[in-house]
């Protein structure tokens, strides 16, 4: 305790100063997240600049993408198992970002599919995406995500209520589902690393399962 | 608050340095962060390592017949970097570009290629033997990947036939079935169950027996780097790369058709025949064009042409057959 909370316009002003404090925290663990997030793409921006994108830039970028899609997709839905585990409430500040992260890179890789693969070539590109299944599954991933990042701001939120606002987010489980089938179906021979992802998935979407099924039998309970 | 501690006015810190401080903090754990993500995806995606150091090849001669023979195009070639730092060799990784560094200690001494099964005078050849078979020939192959991607590489080697012509095949040899070493040891790929090893891959005997079909020794001039196969791997031009099988430790003429690698992991994706083909599609991929490297990192999406446009050479061969069944 310090002198200044002997009194209590000073108590005040230190909670006052606490709470500007942990604002200012929290805005700056965002910064970092948003910083952190940014680098694998600013970094791949960086070997292309610089002639350091290896003997199949394309590939690599698509696979890269990819990738950063994923990981961002998982560290969105690891958000909510990690609070209720930790308690730690303030890991929310980051879920929005995350998501918005995974929609960022999806993007890019389409992008970088259509673009650098198909040469921009509207029907070519169409004509593949129904050609293939694991095109028309990732597509169906990514087109789920739109409505997600288009409704995630405040206003949205306040527009569609929370509740109608969290059914439409579910589509998230929907997303990483087709995310991890189109990664495993788009893989040549060495399925670990898809299976990897697979099982990642499976363990964060279980766990919602784990959840839901439990309010189900106390909600029953309860009726009776 | 009699307890409270006091602190003398020389150890409390200026609020002006404090705050200093914190920036001084913020901008530590912003740049330390961002530069273990950076760190962390430079362990994912690094530029190519040091340079492959091959010996040179002694003797090359440049490929003798005319432009249609097939033996050599004067297409721009692609960099020795490039056919040396991606590669299709799961027996050393199933990252394309991470084979070169995992091939990088491979040893070659003593090794022996057996030829047998339906022949008169089955033999065990030494890198030696098959020195003096023929003068390493470069020969400049366009090479087609089933995954979409393609090369202009300079070869040295000489014809399969060659070596089967020492062995004597008898009537009775209809098809030609060659394997990779086994040796998990070697080839730290073959722990891991990607594939049923030791690949496997084979002709039909008319097609071992076509003077384009290849017996690589070298690349550029200089011996055949690990990561393309060496000591000795094979090359079909007018067939998807993965016909082309690496580090050869036998050759056996058989009867009926040999089971191949990737035919055995998935039929309706690999064919035996694996003929070039833009209308027939990879299931998962357009096969019509392909991503073509070219000098100085360059890449370009081009059509995919008949048999890899050795179609005046080979097509002769698979007359009357519907190549869309027979992929």
């Amino acid at each position: 305790m310090t002198v200044a909370e002997t009194t209590p316009a000073g108590a005040a002003a230190v909670r006052r100063r606490a709470s500007a404090t942990k604002a200012d925290n929290i805005r700056f663990a965002k910064l970092v997240v948003f910083i952190n997030a940014l680098v694998p793409g600013a970094m791949l921006a960086w070997d292309w600049a610089n002639h350091q994108v290896g003997p199949d830039p394309v590939a690599l970028t698509i696979h890269t993408t990819g990738m950063l899609t994923l990981i961002f997709l998982a560290l969105t839905l690891l958000v909510t198992p990690l609070k209720k585990i930790t308690g730690f409430a303030w890991l929310f500040h980051f879920r929005r970002m995350l998501g918005l992260y995974a929609f960022f890179y999806g993007v890019a890789h389409f992008l970088s599919f259509f673009g650098l693969q198909e040469n921009f070539h509207i029907s070519w590109t169409i004509h593949e995406m129904i050609a293939r299944p694991f095109l028309i599954i990732g597509s169906l991933g990514l087109l789920l995500m739109v409505p997600l990042a288009a409704t995630s701001f405040n206003w949205a939120i306040k527009q569609m209520g929370s509740r109608n606002w969290q059914a439409l987010h579910r589509l998230v489980y929907v997303t990483a589902a087709a995310g991890a089938v189109h990664f495993y179906q788009s893989t040549k021979a060495d399925k670990r690393l898809p299976l990897v992802f697979i099982g990642i998935f499976a363990v964060l979407l279980g766990y919602r399962v784990v959840v839901w099924a439990g309010g189900m039998k106390k909600r029953v309970r309860r009726a009776a | 608050m009699a307890d409270v501690p006091k602190i003398p006015s020389s150890e409390i810190t200026p609020e002006g340095v404090y705050m200093n401080r914190r920036t001084f903090m913020k901008a530590g754990i912003l740049a330390g962060t961002a530069a273990a993500t950076g760190l962390a995806y430079r362990a994912f995606n690094h530029p190519p390592l040091a340079p492959v150091k091959a010996a040179p090849l002694a003797g090359v001669v440049a490929a003798s017949g005319p432009a249609d023979s097939g033996f050599w195009t004067t297409e721009p070639r692609t960099p020795f970097e490039t056919i040396t730092h991606y590669n299709n060799f799961y027996e050393f990784s199933t990252g394309k570009q991470e084979v070169a560094e995992a091939a990088a200690g491979f040893r070659t001494e003593g090794w022996k290629v057996e030829v047998g099964g339906l022949v008169s005078k089955p033999r065990t050849f030494d890198l030696d033997d098959l020195k003096k078979i023929s003068p390493p020939e470069e020969r400049v192959y366009r090479m087609r990947c089933v995954e979409a991607w393609s090369m202009v590489i300079p070869w040295a080697g000489f014809s399969v036939s060659k070596v089967l012509e020492k062995v004597a095949p008898l009537g009775s040899a209809k098809f030609v079935a060659f394997q990779t070493l086994m040796d998990p040891q070697r080839f730290p790929g073959q722990r891991d169950r990607v594939l049923n090893w030791p690949y496997v891959e084979g002709l039909r005997m008319d097609e071992a027996m076509h003077p384009l079909a290849m017996l690589a020794t070298g690349l550029y001039g200089r011996e055949l780097p690990a990561q393309d196969g060496a000591p000795v791997r094979l090359v079909v031009p007018w067939k998807y790369g993965f016909k082309g099988i690496k580090s050869i430790v036998k050759i056996t003429l058989v009867e009926e058709e040999p089971p191949t690698s990737w035919n055995e992991y998935s039929a309706e994706e690999y064919g035996f025949y694996a003929n070039v083909n833009p209308n027939h599609d990879h299931p998962r991929w357009s096969q019509a064009t392909e991503r073509r490297f070219g000098p100085g990192g360059s890449y370009k999406e081009q059509p995919t042409l008949m048999f890899n446009g050795y179609e005046e050479q080979v097509a002769g061969m698979y007359a009357g057959m519907d190549l869309d069944v027979n992929f």
